[in-house]
Formats: structure tokens, C-alpha cells, sequence
């Protein structure tokens, strides 16, 4: 587990009641002290660009608020009273009750009480997320295991898959500021297969409907390194579902390219249509790429050819593939924080390897963000050329002061309102370059001459 | 640095009787209060509140010069970066050099809960040490290390003698108390026992301002008066923190915030608290001035400066009686500061329409229980017929503004806007608080109002996009709440 930290760029494993709220219609029931939820709300949501409460969040999460009495006597009683009212109060799809701290060191038994207290039409489920049990990386995968487990369940027949339809395990809602258009994207490229997509969080999501769909896909695609491994580990052994792993984001044109077609490949998919797809999708991309060139031929002596990732490896992994492969911007360092476990970190590195020879030496597991970015500012004073760095609010003051392009690629994001974007797919791939190189323009980086004074 | 208090404050459910859930007139609230009757009606389903640890946070985490370790999981140390974007921009609001928090997490984890977490909190002192160089150590404890037990007290013990700095404890574990007020006290009481100083030399012109961030209004209120306001305890240094006992007399923004240690200011240095509710509004005003200049020694000119400032501010403050006229608003703040938006509204002639407290301290420290800022709100302000206590609790608030229909709210809380947002009701946040005080104040809230009843514009979109997440069955129940 992780030692001290200064500036965090996670939150624990309660902070997955985000998880639970991009679901549509899904409402988490905490059985916590009384400022647990709170904020989680306050970094995973105001402060993750502006996210907002959503339909059931913020202060509207039903809550035990534990104190004292729960402490001593244990919360059991208290929760069940709560689970009930908030049938009757709260209108939901699905209920999903998660233990903070208090209730964990106690030892109530959430799960128990969930299922004592789910009713024909309502159902409640329960998952242990104490705080203590590791960050909401960790928490967003015990979410979703508790939600196949408890929710979609056991289905008694051998199963027929659809054709087509498969489940998507990528990023973790809120915790990536992106997510919503993330997700968006992923399904819009999918689809554009002809693939049947259960995306099963934010807003192009059918909400549980979807959920209760899982068994029947033909495959599970994990979009990560290792958030939502076991999630599709759990479907394999439960609904006998392959899955096919994608470690690494799809960012731009070659990398989305390339998932596509090995998706069309798992699935034995008609090539055609896949290919007709990505050759509509090309063709525009190309036409916007080639489009900034100009910008770059004329602003050369001010665009940077040195990037920092620090973030999570999710989106950290992706973003270091189209850097290096699209943009040619030299990943000098990759700060993983997400605090992947040692199997998960070798995989990591093998994969940054083949990105880019050398890069699986230059990934740094750390989670505080204070210490990332002293190395960030000695890499930088060392080699002298102009840097991108993917970061976070904490990043602001070291960007500025070495005229480094900022794009915020990780919680807490304090100074942008963030609502569709996506770095994603195509369209990410395009934002980003709009991003980026917007970036270079910022006010007193450029000198109206030649040279960068 | 030792005294007489005890290790931890009692909480405020125990100290003040205070409660978290009413629904009545405020005059039954009072009389409830005066005669110790019990009027909490409690309630099965609630939503999530806040707790004391973020509240002692507010005290600890903007110290100029200090660092704090948080001892807890990371969950607890999620408040981190709206603290540091708070100090800057809190900073800059008063006319300061922005500053960093220096605040570290132990970051418990499964084992420490087992074997106890003393290890890695020793560590993140050391850590705290090593990297910040501060003049004084807050190690603010959490539900996991209070309920696995961890002994902070000797540790903070331990490493005060080996850095040669006060290492203070701070006993705000969430769990104790359903106030999170009650983390105001346990901040003030951990400055108490190990950083405040008995007095080098008073200062008879000081006046010791408890307050959160907020500009610098009370350099002007109280120089009117020949007086200076030492602005306690964010945005202060360690130094000027231990010396508040030299100030002529403590003051606070209000009741709920600062009346704890403006109480033990009293009874065990001798600096007296002022007996008078917080500068809020005229009548509030002019009797803080009186009592303030009572105890500095300025009662023979502070007739004349509390007469020439109502004759100042009344050709403005007609205009705007005139403007507002018919303005309905609703509360949604406090404890006592609350009653102090009342008490302005009421000088603005605007209708209050209801009241919802975050909770109400059934007495006050250092007052009899006749003598309370709710009183003196009633008193100024008449009684209020929607006056209802809950910690935050959308649920019930959303059928209150759906039956008083108010124009605008006003709204102490970050995040509590959103819901009468959604209503297509414009809010205030209140935040900056140090704005409203004084007779300046009551035309600065003026004003606000006044320019906020534009927002209902993008707000008419918001509600007619907007779903809520309340059962028609509980929306049309006739109970507040259950």
C-alpha cells in the first residue's frame, strides 16, 4: 500500500459511490461516518472539473452518518432502517449500499443487509468499500464485481450469446474528468463496427437494463491495464464470456485504427464494414490533422517535443502511445497513479516497451504529485526543451514557471469547467491536438519573433 | 503551554444540547431552548452530512506558517485541494501573499487498522518536518484512528521534544458527534492547549476577530473607533495565534463559529468575549459597537460614529428598501449565522419566507440560555413560521422552497446552491461572510440581491432540463421528513 502523501491524485475506496451514480438511475446508500460522502463528492465531482451532483448525488446520497452508537453497538439496525426509507424516498433503479470506515472496522455485514432489505421490485446490493481497503481504483473494481455478482447475478441456462453485443470495462467514472465523453466515443466507434455496445455508465448507457444484458455479450472488452480485469475475469467464470484485453486507450488515428480492427478480428467480424468505418473515420481525420500543419510549420520554435504524463495508467498508457507514435513528442517520463499491484505494474512496463523502446524504463509508480513534480522540474531544467505536461491542478504552478503547456489529464481539475471533451478515439485524438497546441499560445509564451525568449 | 483544559472538547450534541432536526415556528424553537424541553424529532432517513474533521480542518489547514498531518485513509484527505485553492484565493481576498497548505496524508491502509497506524503516523510527522520546516504540527486524527485506537496524544508528545516545536493533536474523529461544528471546537481546543500563550504585554486596541477567510472589512469597522481587528485563525501565523491573549477582547462572525474559545478566552486569560450578537444588520451592529467599546475603553465616541454611520447609510439603504420591495428570500445556513442574513433582511424590509438551520446549538457557550442569537433574531427580525433545523438534507429542504416559493436563497454551504438552482430559484452563496458585517454589509447583501435576480434566466433552462431523484410518493407525502 502507499506511503505518505502530500498532493493526492486519488481518493479511497468509497470514493467508487461515483461508480455507482454514472450508472443511470442507480442511487449508493453509505453507511459511513457523516462526512464520508461528502467528500468524495468535493474532490471526485467539484473538484474534477465541475462535474456535478448528477441525478442522485452530491447531498442528496442517502447516508447513515454514523456515529458513536454505530461505532459501539454496530450499524446493522440503523442501515436497515435507512435501506427501507430510501425505498420509499428515493427513485431508483438500482440500490447500492457501501461501507466507509466506521462500518468496516465494526464489522457490519452490508451485503446481508442489502439482501434483507431488497424488496421484489427494488433491489439493494452491498459492497464493503472502508476507505482503508485501498484507493477508488480498487474500489470502482470491487463495484463492479459486487454489481455481477449481486445484480446481474447467476443465470441458470447455458447461455446463447447475441451477435454483436458486447460489454465495455474502461475508465472510472469521475475519477476520469473525461469519462462521459470517453465513454461516448468508445460506443460511437464500436458501433460504427456494427458492434452492439453495453457501455454501462453515463449517459449513452440504458442504465440496468444493460446491466441485467451482460451475460448475454459475445465478448468483454477491457479498455485498462487492470481496472475491470477482474470484472471480466468474474463474467468468463460466471457466463463462460471471452474477453479481449486492450491495455491501452485508443488516442488518434493509428491507435484507434488498430483496436478497431482487432476487435473486428476477435469477433470475426464482416471486414468490410469494419474497414468501410475506418476509412470514413481516416479520411476526416487526416483532412483536420493536415490542417494544423500550418500552425505547427509556423510556431516550430515554440511547440513542445518533450511530454511529462502524470497519471493514471488507464489513460496515462494511451496518451504516451499517440504522443509518441502520432505526435512525436518524446515521453521523458510516465508517473503511473493509480497504484497498480506488481503484476499489474509488469504489464504495464511491457506494454509501454512496445509503444517505444525504452519506455518501460521511464514509467514512475508514485502517488504523490508533490514528488512527481520535483522530478518533472529537474527533467526539465536538465534537457532544455520545450515540454507538454499531462497533469493536474497541482501541476499549474510548475507549468507556468517553466513555460510548459498544461493539459489537465487528471484529478483535481480546479480551474477548467469540464463537460463532453474526450482525449478518445478519433475525435479525442483531434481534441487533444486542439488542446495541445492551443496551449502553445498561451498568454506570454510566445515572443512575436523567431525564438522562444 | 499547559492549562487546566481537558484532552478533548466535549462534542456539541453533549456540550450545547445541540440538535439536528426541527421543524416548527423559531419562537418554539426558543422556548424549547429556555424551559430544556427536547424538540429534536429524530429522524430514519437522512442524507450525507459533513463532519467534525472537515470542520477542524478549516481551523488547522490555513495556518500561514503550520503544517498538519492528516492521520487517516485517503478518502479523509480528499478536502486538500479545495483547501489549497482556499488559501490562495483567501489569501488574495484579504490583500496577502498566497500560500501553500502544508498538509500531508499518513494514508492508513488495511494493516494499520490491524496493527494500529503509530508507525506511519510518526513517519508522515517526520515527512511533515522534513519537507514544510513549519512552526508548529497539527495532526488531525479520523474515524479509522480513533476507533483502532491510536494513542496521537503521545506521539505528538514524542516528536514536540524531538523537533522542538508544538505537535499538536487534534481530537476530530468524524464519528463523534452528528454536529460537524463540533470540529470548530476540537480546532480551537488543540490551538488552546498547546499553542496560545499566556500575555506578554496587552494590547488594548486589539480586538481578536474569529472568522473564516474573508476580506479585511473589520479594519474599518473598527477603526472608526480608534481599534484594530487581529484576524483569527486562517490566514495567521502561528506567532500571532499564540499572542491573541494579549487583545483587549475576542469577537466572532458568529455564535456557531467562534464562541468556544472566545469563551475560554475569557474564563481562563482573562481576555473578555463580547456579549453581543455578531455585527450583523443595524441593531446587531450598533450594539456590538457599544459593547466592543464598553470593554476598549471608547464608549464616550462610539455614540457618534454609530450616528453618523445610520446617517450615512440611509440614502442608500432607502434605495434599496425601494428596489427590493416585495423580494421574498429563504435561509439555508448557519447555526447562528443565519439568524444574522435575517437580521440584515429584516433592515432591507425583505420578506423572510423561511429558515433552515444546519444545526442549533440549544444554548451558547458563555451565555444563559435566554440569551442566544435565535432570540435576538426573533427580536429584530419577528418570528419566523418556517423555521426548520436539518444538515443539509435535500430532501426535506426541496418541499419547503416548493411551498414558500421564495425569490432568492441564501446559502452558507458550497454544493447546497445546486438544489434551488434546479428549482429555478437564484441563490446567494454566502461564503465570503466578512462582506455582510457592518452597516456596509447590509447594502453589500443589498446590492447582491439585488443583481442575483438576473440568474433566473439560465436557471428556467436548468429546471426545465433537470429530473429530480424524489418518489412522487414522497414528493406529495405531507411530512417534512420521516
Amino acid at each position: 500500500m502507499g506511503g505518505i502523501i502530500q498532493e493526492a491524485k486519488y481518493s479511497c475506496a468509497l470514493g467508487s459511490q461515483q461508480s455507482v451514480l454514472a450508472i443511470p438511475r442507480a442511487i449508493p446508500i453509505i453507511h459511513a461516518g457523516p462526512g464520508c460522502s461528502a467528500r468524495q463528492f468535493s474532490y471526485l465531482s467539484a473538484g474534477a472539473g465541475y462535474q456535478g451532483e448528477g441525478y442522485a448525488g452530491g447531498a442528496q446520497i442517502p447516508c447513515t452518518n454514523s456515529t458513536q452508537n454505530e461505532v459501539v453497538f454496530g450499524g446493522e439496525k440503523k442501515l436497515g432502517k435507512l435501506i427501507d426509507a430510501t425505498l420509499d424516498v428515493m427513485d431508483g433503479d438500482l440500490y447500492v449500499v457501501m461501507s466507509g470506515c466506521t462500518a468496516g472496522i465494526v464489522g457490519d455485514d452490508v451485503k446481508q443487509v442489502a439482501e434483507d432489505h431488497s424488496t421484489k421490485e427494488k433491489k439493494v446490493i452491498g459492497v464493503d468499500t472502508a476507505g482503508f481497503r485501498g484507493n477508488n481504483y480498487k474500489g470502482h473494481n470491487l463495484v463492479l464485481e459486487a454489481l455481477i455478482e449481486q445484480f446481474v447475478g447467476d443465470v441458470d441456462e447455458e447461455i446463447e450469446p447475441e451477435k454483436g453485443l458486447v460489454n465495455v470495462f474502461s475508465v472510472v467514472p469521475y475519477q476520469d474528468v473525461y469519462w462521459r465523453g470517453d465513454l461516448e466515443e468508445i460506443k460511437r466507434i464500436l458501433t460504427g463496427i456494427g458492434l452492439k455496445v453495453n457501455i454501462l455508465f453515463g449517459y449513452g448507457s440504458e442504465g440496468v437494463s444493460e446491466w441485467k444484458n451482460i451475460p448475454n455479450a459475445q465478448l468483454n472488452i477491457v479498455l485498462s491495464p487492470w481496472v475491470g480485469l477482474s470484472a471480466a475475469k468474474l463474467c468468463q467464470r460466471k457466463y463462460g464470456t471471452p474477453f479481449l484485453h486492450e491495455p491501452v486507450l485508443p488516442v488518434g488515428l493509428k491507435a484507434t485504427s488498430a483496436f478497431l480492427r482487432r476487435v473486428g478480428e476477435a469477433l470475426e467480424l464482416d471486414t468490410d464494414k469494419v474497414e468501410s468505418f475506418i476509412k470514413y473515420e481516416e479520411k476526416r481525420y487526416k483532412k483536420y490533422f493536415v490542417s494544423i500543419g500550418d500552425f505547427l510549420a509556423d510556431y516550430s520554435s515554440y511547440i513542445p517535443f518533450d511530454a511529462y504524463v502524470s497519471a493514471d495508467d488507464i489513460y496515462g498508457v494511451g496518451i504516451s502511445d499517440f504522443l509518441e507514435n502520432e505526435l512525436g513528442i518524446e515521453v521523458v517520463k510516465f508517473y503511473d497513479s493509480s497504484e497498480p499491484n506488481n503484476a499489474s505494474k509488469d504489464r504495464i512496463k511491457e506494454k509501454l516497451e512496445s509503444i517505444k523502446e525504452g519506455l518501460g524504463e521511464r514509467v514512475v509508480f508514485e502517488g504523490d504529485n508533490a514528488l512527481i513534480k520535483e522530478d518533472i522540474k529537474r527533467n526539465i531544467d536538465e534537457r532544455k526543451t520545450k515540454s507538454v505536461i499531462f497533469g493536474s491542478s497541482w501541476d499549474r504552478e510548475l507549468a507556468y514557471n517553466t513555460k510548459s503547456v498544461l493539459i489537465y489529464l487528471s484529478v483535481p481539475i480546479l480551474e477548467k469547467v469540464i463537460v463532453s471533451k474526450s482525449y478518445v478515439g478519433y475525435n479525442g485524438g483531434l481534441q487533444l491536438i486542439e488542446d495541445l497546441y492551443s496551449g502553445v499560445l498561451n498568454k506570454g509564451f510566445i515572443a512575436h519573433t523567431t525564438v522562444e525568449k | 503551554m499547559s492549562n487546566s483544559l481537558t484532552t478533548e472538547v466535549e462534542v456539541r450534541e453533549r456540550r450545547l444540547k445541540s440538535i439536528i432536526s426541527f421543524a416548527g415556528k423559531a419562537s418554539e424553537l426558543q422556548a424549547g431552548a429556555v424551559s430544556q424541553k427536547k424538540v429534536e424529532q429524530p429522524r430514519c432517513f437522512s442524507q450525507c452530512s459533513d463532519c467534525a474533521q472537515m470542520r477542524a480542518g478549516t481551523i488547522c489547514s490555513h495556518i500561514r506558517d503550520a503544517a498538519v498531518v492528516v492521520h487517516s485513509p485517503m478518502g479523509c484527505f480528499a478536502n486538500n485541494p479545495a483547501n489549497d485553492e482556499i488559501n490562495k484565493s483567501g489569501s488574495l481576498g484579504r490583500g496577502q501573499k498566497p500560500f501553500k497548505t502544508n498538509v500531508v496524508c499518513s494514508n492508513i491502509s488495511e494493516k494499520e487498522t490491524i496493527y494500529g497506524g503509530l508507525k506511519k503516523l510518526r513517519e508522515a510527522i517526520d515527512e511533515a518536518y522534513k519537507r514544510f520546516h513549519p512552526s508548529a504540527i497539527f495532526v488531525q486524527s479520523s474515524c479509522a484512528a480513533g476507533i483502532v485506537g491510536d494513542d496521537i496524544e503521545s506521539v505528538a508528545d514524542e516528536k514536540q521534544a524531538e523537533y522542538g516545536i508544538p505537535v499538536v493533536p487534534v481530537y476530530c474523529e468524524g464519528f463523534k458527534s452528528k454536529v460537524w461544528s463540533s470540529g470548530f471546537d476540537a480546532g480551537y481546543h488543540a490551538l488552546l492547549k498547546r499553542i496560545v500563550k499566556e500575555p506578554e504585554k496587552k494590547q488594548p486596541d486589539l480586538v481578536n476577530i474569529f472568522n473564516f477567510m474573508g476580506s479585511d472589512t473589520f479594519s474599518e469597522i473598527l477603526g472608526k473607533i480608534g481599534l484594530r481587528p487581529n484576524y483569527l485563525v486562517p490566514l495567521a501565523d502561528i506567532d500571532t495565534i499564540a499572542r491573541m491573549t494579549e487583545a483587549a477582547c475576542s469577537t466572532s462572525i458568529c455564535e456557531t463559529l467562534g464562541t468556544y474559545i472566545t469563551d475560554v478566552l475569557e474564563k481562563q486569560y482573562g481576555v473578555p468575549h463580547v456579549h453581543a450578537t455578531a455585527p450583523y444588520g443595524i441593531k446587531w451592529t450598533d450594539a456590538w459597537y457599544r459593547e466592543v467599546a464598553r470593554l476598549t475603553g471608547k464608549s464616550d465616541i462610539v455614540e457618534e460614529v454609530i450616528a453618523k454611520e445610520h446617517e450615512r447609510i440611509a440614502p442608500k439603504l432607502e434605495e434599496l428598501r425601494k428596489e427590493l420591495k416585495g423580494l421574498r428570500i429563504y435561509i439555508y445556513a448557519g447555526d447562528s449565522y443565519a439568524h444574522n442574513m435575517a437580521s440584515i433582511a429584516s433592515d432591507l424590509g425583505i420578506e423572510i419566507a423561511g429558515i433552515t438551520t444546519l444545526h442549533h446549538d440549544m444554548k451558547t457557550d458563555g451565555e444563559p440560555v435566554e440569551h442566544s442569537s435565535l432570540q435576538e433574531m426573533i427580536n429584530v427580525a419577528g418570528d419566523i413560521e418556517h423555521f426548520s433545523v436539518c444538515e443539509k438534507q435535500p430532501y426535506e429542504v426541496i418541499k419547503i422552497l416548493k411551498q414558500v416559493k421564495p425569490d432568492v436563497v441564501i446559502i452558507r454551504h458550497m454544493h447546497l446552491p445546486a438544489l434551488s438552482a434546479k428549482l429555478g430559484i437564484p441563490s446567494i452563496l454566502e461564503g465570503e461572510v466578512n462582506v455582510s458585517a457592518g452597516y456596509d454589509g447590509i447594502i453589500t447583501l443589498g446590492e447582491r440581491l439585488k443583481n442575483i435576480r438576473k440568474f433566473k434566466r439560465v436557471l428556467t433552462t436548468l429546471e426545465e432540463y433537470n429530473e429530480f431523484p424524489y418518489t412522487k410518493q414522497w414528493l406529495e407525502d405531507e411530512r417534512l421528513f420521516i
